[in-house]
Order: C-alpha cells, then structure tokens, then sequence
C-alpha cells in the first residue's frame, strides 16, 4: 500500500521521530508541504521546527518515519541528496564565508567551470543579478565579513536563488535580524517564488509576519503536531493558544511618570561616527535619558543603531561628540573602563559576542562583575556563589546546576544569563541590543518582564529592537536612527507603528 | 529503563575518557616494567623526574598559552637563551665597557636575571600578538629564531663548561638546581611548586577565570570587560619565565650550557599540554593534566630508550600517541555536547 502525495502537495512527511540520546525531538508527526504556497512551521523553541526542517534538507535522518515527493518514497542522506531533489535551506545561524567576496559565497560548491577553470564571469554576472532581484545590489567582490548581518541574510537567500530546479525552499527564521523595509523586500520575493510553483516552508517567531505572508500554517509543541489551518481561517491569539496552550500577550505599559522632573543620567551631544571610506555612520546624534527610564532606539538595519551602542562602551575610540554621565563628561577608553563607569551591554549576536562557551553558567553569569569579587586577586567564591545565586533566581534563570554548561541551556534562558551578567556589574545604564532575538515569545515576555522590574528599580536602559510591536509596548521614549540621523523622538502616545517606519525612511531622503 | 542504562553507560565513559591521561601513564608504566629489565629501579625513576621537570615547567607556561587560545613557539629558543645567559654570567660576568669592569653576580641574582630576561620575552612576544594584532604562531616562530640566534652569538656557538663558578668571586652553587635534595631532583620540586601555585592562580583568582574566557570566546570576554590585551600579554609572560627556569635547570643539571639547548622542546611543551587535556581551540585545560601529560611524555621517551627503539622509532610512536590523544579528545568533547543537549531537553 504505497502512501504518497495528496493533490497540492509537493512532499509529504510521514510519522516522523527524531530520538536524540535521551530525548524524542519529534514524535510521530505528519506534515504535509504544500505546493506553491508559504507553509508556515510554528512553535516555541524545542518545538521541534528547526529539527523538521532538517530531515527535510538532509541535514539529518529520521529516526523513524519516511518522505514522498511525488509518489516515491524518498531519503536524503545528505544535504546534497536533499538538493537534487530540488531542496533548498537557509538556516537560522548564518552559513556563509565571511573571508570569501559575495558572489564566491552565492556560488560555493554549485562553481560552474569551463573545463579546470571557473567561470567567473559567469558567477559575478549572475550574483549581481540576483542581488538586483532581490533589491539588495551589493558589490559582488566585497567580503561577506564586511557586510551588516541583515545583508548577509541577503547572500544566504540569494545562494538559493541561484539554483534553476529550487523545488522547496526552507526558510528557518530568516527575518529575526532583517529590518522592516528589508522583510517586505523578502516577502515580495517570497511571493514571485511562490507565484513559480516553489514552495515554501517558513519558521518565524514574528506572528504578525507569519499572518501576513503565510498560506498555511503547522503547529508544534515538544515535538508533537498540534494543529494545522489555512491562515485566512485564523488570527494571532489562536495561533499563540495553539502554541503556549494558554493565551498570552506582551505586556501593556503605562508607568505614569513626569519624565521632566525626573533626573536626567546620560546625555549624548552630537555623536558623530565617520564610516570608512566617506559618510557617516553617525551624524551629529544627540539625546539623552533619565534615571529609571526606558528609551527605545528604533532604525533600519544599518542605520547605527549598534554603532551608539558601541561608541557608549568604547568600541569606537574614532567618534567625536561628547558623552555625559551624570553631568560629568567621559573619557572613554576602554571596555572595562566604561563597565567600571557604570555602563553594562547586552549584546546583540548573543553566541558570537554574549557567551562564552566553554564555561559553565554560573561563571558567564559572573564574568563581568568578577573583579569585585575577589581579594587580593582571589575569587571569593561564597561572595561570587551568592550573587550569581541571587541573579538567577530574580531573574529566573530555570536551571537545575549553574554549574552546566552554558549551551546546556534554552535560548531564552541564555538570553537571560547575558543580561544577569550585565546587572551583577551594578549598571547605571544599561544597553540591550535586540534583547529578544531568536528566543520564543514566553521568553521574550519574561525578558520584558525583566527589563520593566529593573526600570522600575531605577536602572535606565536602552532598548534597540527592530520589531515595531516590541518597541511599542517596552520604550517610554522613542529615538528613531535613519541613515546616521535621528530623524525624530517620539513619547507615550506619539508611539505608533506608522510614525516610527516613516521616521525610519527620512534619512535617506536627507541625503 | 534502557536511556537509564545509557546514562550510566555515558557517565561511565565519561570518566574513564576524563582519567584517559592517567590510564595511560599507568599502562605504560606497566608496559615498560616488562619490557625493559632494569626499568623499575630509583635511578631510572630519577632519570625520568629529571627529565619530566623540564617538560613540565614548560608545559605549565604552554598550558596558560593554549587555553587563551594562542601558542608559545619560543619556549624552546628561550631555554636556549635563558642558559647561556646564565652560563655567561657566572663564567664571563658581565662586561660594562664604559666603565671599563666585569661584574660578577652571586648565583641568586644570577637566576632573577635570567628570569627576568625570561619575563621581558614573553612580554614582547604578547605585546607583538596584542599591539600588533600579529597571530600567536608567527609571533613566536620569530622570537624563537631571535632568541635562537642570540643564544649562538653569546658565544659564538660554543659551550660553557664546568659551570661551578669560582669562590673567589661569590658565584658558586648554580649546581643546586639540578642537584637532588633528599633523594629527589630539585627540578622536580619546582615543578611541584610551580604546578601548584600556577593551579591555584588558574583557576581561584579572577585572572584564571579571564584566561579561560578569552579562550572561551575573545570578543564576548572583552565585551564583559576583561582586559583582554593585558592578560594576554601576562600570559605570554608566564611562558617565558617558566621557559627561563628550565632554561637554569638544564644547565644546572649538565653543569653546562650549550646555545642548542632546548630544540623543539616547545613541541614537547604542546603535546603535554595536550595529552593532559588542554584544547588547542581555547578555554579548556588543566595544569594537573598537563603534568600528567609531561609524565607521559618522559615515560615514552625514556621508556623507549631503555628498550632500546631506535630514536627514529621513537617520533613516529610520540607522533601517534599525540594524534590520538587529540582524536580522544575529540571524542569526549562530542560526549559532552551530547550530554549537554539531553540535559537541555530535559529541562523542557
């Protein structure tokens, strides 16, 4: 009795389990692909999304279970295997080459030759236009390293575009570090792709991109299929149900403060940041904060945000302009320095810049704050066991032993861990990143909740995100970056969602 | 009922993967009791300690080195140098032209010096990988040349000889160094001291915690405010003191110092250092390994000896116990990620 492919459906997953040591990834689930239409994979992290996914690629093989495409049965050994089969992936951790240029990266492994020799002509000519296509004309020879991570996303996507017989595409959380503008640039293509027959398989923790782009719509949860429906059947509160099993929502905030006789803590003049090679990457920005407050900073990809983060904390000793704790003006010099100052930073890429890998819990919980930890050079470890202790719990960190291994952990709680590093330093201010990236939206609750507690407690903090609905329901304050600019600071009811993507245009407009 | 068993099966392995260094010191101790017949006896047990003492303080500088993620090429150049500075300064004293007279130090000075000289190395070597932003390997693979060659011109490729120094000028008593103090090396008790202050420093104070980190992941430390260039450049610093030491021992031991001494002895450094577990990626190791390490190393090299294998015989087997102790290595790393992920999911 071969089982195989209903009407409409590209590939068909049957009774998948994925068993790791220990534990079942995916249990049993059933999942059909629809041809031609954006099927959208939901769940919490650990749902089993991204482990679907890569049994579908050949990234890995089911434990049990089997594929159809068609009417034959299929299985991927390897990715390799997945891409005859018209396969394409792109991952949520970014896969490129950062020492290799763009179109070696769009072209790595799948090289066209003439005899021994790549045609490179060939390879630039076609990357460039892919790249146009996708409204993104980068230099096709500049280092994929130099490039801002929401152009890489583009490189990754272009990569896929490249091959002719591209059946499926997998799309693992590719819009987590993409701006606004950059995202609909992304849907357009994902509808022109679609509109070819392609179909598409989209993991996203943005439920309101999910309703806008999806066809179809699959649930997980702890590896199990919940629910399937048409997205013109549904609407996010059904979809976040499905997901927590219970009904969740971001919190509301209205603090009823008179921020102008609150005291103000820092104060930034005319930050000015030139970018290599002309231009600025800041241009005579200036704002400033008040104790407890929590001032958003909104952009597009690109347009400084991280770059006022990392002139704060020293990073960028080439910026001019002054920065005022306090009313007393900084000397900034280094990292430690800024710390020592008062200044803790959340990190946006948080494996590449937050963690360290290779130490248990407790001690990247530590890290930061060590130094006022010990006597005479020595670690006092009842001291440093104490206030780890205490963090973990006001911040509730769920761990079993701080003594695991840092990866041992959620996302979501990692993200978590990074930020008690931060506050163990005892900040005046604190700077956060995208402190929500790529952690599943119980988490990202909890992570607003714990950025509401410490403004509450006075701390100020700085918030870049690039999710609207984020930064709408955390900042009391609003300052939008465009191109170097701030183009405009909006306050408690001024903060709408068309105001601040206006603002995030205006600066290209200026120039 | 069978992931239970797993568990314990993992657990197991686990342990047996972690005391790998040490299984393998014990076999091979066995091993050469029986093949080499006057292999069991207190003459080649000080014989290895003398030897071991060398490695080890070297691997114990290495250890510091490899776990921030870098590499010391020069220990070896610098045991060189740091003996023929010594040598020189109790045979030749040193020279000052412009006042037209030669200094002669007494032995304790002599050994700071040296250990100085030592320090200032293993500063430029992490002030050339710091300020310059030059990788550790091709740092140190010039300072090594350097030093190396500074220890042929001290002397113009000759040896010091009969390092006993004269009573008549105070500089008598370098021999205590590689003399034994109640039937032990003396070696062997620095490299006793040495192990355990450098494992306190490593892993109870806050410049231990940073080392690791900067293994661990350099950018994420530095943005947590370790100071990142200044450890580095310590740790550098500590290699070359403790390649100075061994330096003095060596000599001390062969009441000679001769400009060749120590060639490819970093490599010695390295493999003990990796044999005890220290990743060569960064942010894992121990000095208690790397002694292991060191003990393994001596008991191979001077077990074949006595065994009479040629010494041709005797790289290729060193060579193929370090490939597999990487392999090894390799292999309980992935246990542990393994092991990591499960404890992951369960906390679902």
């Amino acid at each position: 009795m071969a089982s195989m492919c209903k009407e409409g459906v590209c590939l068909h997953a049957e009774k998948i389990s994925k068993i790791y040591p220990g534990t079942k990834a995916l249990d049993n689930v059933d999942f059909d692909l629809l041809t031609g239409k954006v099927n959208v994979l939901i769940g919490e992290n650990g749902a089993g999304k991204s482990t679907l996914m890569k049994m579908i690629a050949g990234i890995e093989q089911p434990s049990e279970g089997k594929l159809y495409m068609g009417d034959e049965e299929v299985y991927f050994k390897d990715t390799t295997e997945a891409r005859k089969h018209g396969i394409g992936i792109i991952h949520q951790e970014l896969n490129l080459f950062p020492n290799l240029p763009v179109y070696q990266n769009i072209f790595m492994a799948k090289e066209k030759k003439q005899g021994l020799k790549l045609d490179n002509k060939y390879h630039r000519e076609k990357a460039e236009e892919v790249l146009k296509k996708l409204e993104h004309p980068i230099p096709v020879d500049t280092l994929v390293g130099d490039l801002r991570v929401g152009q890489q996303q583009m490189i990754e996507i272009a990569r896929n575009l490249v091959d002719d017989d591209l059946k499926v595409l997998i799309m693992d959380e590719p819009t987590s570090s993409l701006s606004e503008q950059e995202v609909q640039v992304l849907f357009k293509i994902m509808r022109e792709l679609t509109a070819q027959g392609i179909s598409i398989v989209y993991i996203s923790h943005r439920l309101e991109e999910i309703m806008q782009i999806g066809d179809h719509v699959t649930i997980l949860r702890d590896g199990k299929y919940v629910s399937d429906a048409d997205v013109k059947d549904i609407d996010v509160p059904w979809i976040v149900k499905q997901m927590t099993g219970e009904g969740k929502s971001y919190p509301k905030r209205d603090r009823g403060i008179e921020w102008d006789k609150q005291e103000t803590v820092l104060e930034v003049k005319d930050l000015t940041l030139p970018k290599s090679g002309g231009g600025y990457l800041l241009n005579k920005v200036n704002f400033d904060l008040k104790k407890g407050e929590i001032l958003g900073i909104y952009g597009l990809m690109g347009a400084g945000r991280t770059e006022v983060f990392e002139c704060i904390m020293g990073l960028r000793p080439e910026h001019t302009g002054d920065i005022i704790l306090e009313g007393e003006k900084l000397n900034i010099k280094s990292v430690a320095g800024q710390i020592e100052k008062g200044f803790a930073l959340v990190p946006e890429d948080r494996q590449r810049e937050g963690l360290v890998q290779t130490m248990d819990i407790g001690r990247n919980c530590s890290l930061s704050a060590l130094t006022t930890y010990t006597k005479g050079g020595f670690v006092d470890f009842k001291l440093e066991n104490e206030m780890v202790e205490k963090e973990i719990k006001d911040i509730h960190i769920k761990v079993a032993d701080k003594r695991l291994p840092i990866l041992s952990l959620s996302g979501g709680n990692q993200q978590k861990v990074v930020i008690g590093k931060g506050v163990l330093t005892n900040p005046k201010i604190l700077l956060m990143d995208e402190p929500s990236r790529g952690i599943d939206i119980g988490a990202k609750t909890e992570v607003f909740d714990i950025i509401n507690k410490y403004a509450e407690e006075g701390l100020s903090i700085i918030v870049i995100s690039s999710e609207l609905k984020e930064i709408i329901s955390i900042a009391d304050r609003v300052v939008v970056l465009s191109n170097g600019i701030k183009t405009d600071e909006l306050v408690g009811d001024e903060i709408q969602e068309e105001a601040l993507v206006l603002a995030s245009y205006k600066g290209h407009h200026t120039n | 009922m069978s992931t239970n068993k797993n568990e314990s099966n993992n657990k197991l392995m686990m342990t047996l993967l972690k005391g790998r260094t040490f299984i393998v010191l014990i076999v091979l101790l066995i091993f050469f009791s029986i093949a080499a017949d006057n292999f069991l006896s207190m003459n080649t047990a000080l014989l290895i300690g003398k030897h071991v003492a060398l490695y080890g303080i070297l691997a114990i500088g290495m250890t510091y080195v490899i776990i921030t993620g870098g590499i010391d090429l020069s220990v070896g150049a610098v045991v060189g140098l740091a003996g023929m500075i010594a040598g020189g300064l109790i045979q030749k004293g040193l020279t000052l032209k412009i006042f037209g007279v030669t200094v002669y130090f007494s032995v304790p000075l002599i050994v700071l010096i040296t250990l100085l000289v030592g320090a200032l190395i293993g500063v430029l070597n992490g002030l050339i990988i710091t300020k310059f932003s030059v990788a550790p390997f091709i740092a140190t693979l010039g300072t090594m040349y350097v030093c190396r060659g500074f220890a042929n011109l001290h002397s113009n490729g000759a040896t010091y000889s009969q390092l006993k120094g004269h009573e008549a000028l105070g500089n008598q008593g370098f021999g205590f160094l590689g003399s034994n103090v109640a039937g032990i090396p003396v070696g062997l008790i620095i490299l006793a001291i040495m192990a355990v202050f450098f494992e306190i420093i490593l892993k109870k104070t806050s410049f231990g915690w940073h080392v690791f980190s900067i293994g661990g992941n350099e950018k994420a430390a530095k943005l947590s405010g370790v100071k990142v260039d200044k450890v580095k450049i310590l740790v550098y610093m500590i290699s070359g003191i403790c390649a100075a030491m061994v330096g003095m021992i060596t000599s001390s031991q062969l009441a000679a110092s001769h400009p060749a001494t120590g060639e490819s002895w970093e490599m010695n450094a390295i493999a003990s250092a990796v044999l005890g577990g220290t990743s060569m990626a960064g942010g894992v190791g121990a000095i208690g390994g790397t002694i292991v390490g060191a003990f393994v190393i001596g008991v191979i090299n001077d077990g074949m000896v006595m065994c009479g294998v040629s010494e041709f015989w005797q790289m290729v087997i060193k060579g193929v116990v370090i490939v597999l102790a990487v392999i090894i290595d390799q292999f309980q790393r992935n246990l542990q990620a393994k092991m990591a992920l499960k404890a992951r999911n369960e906390s679902k």
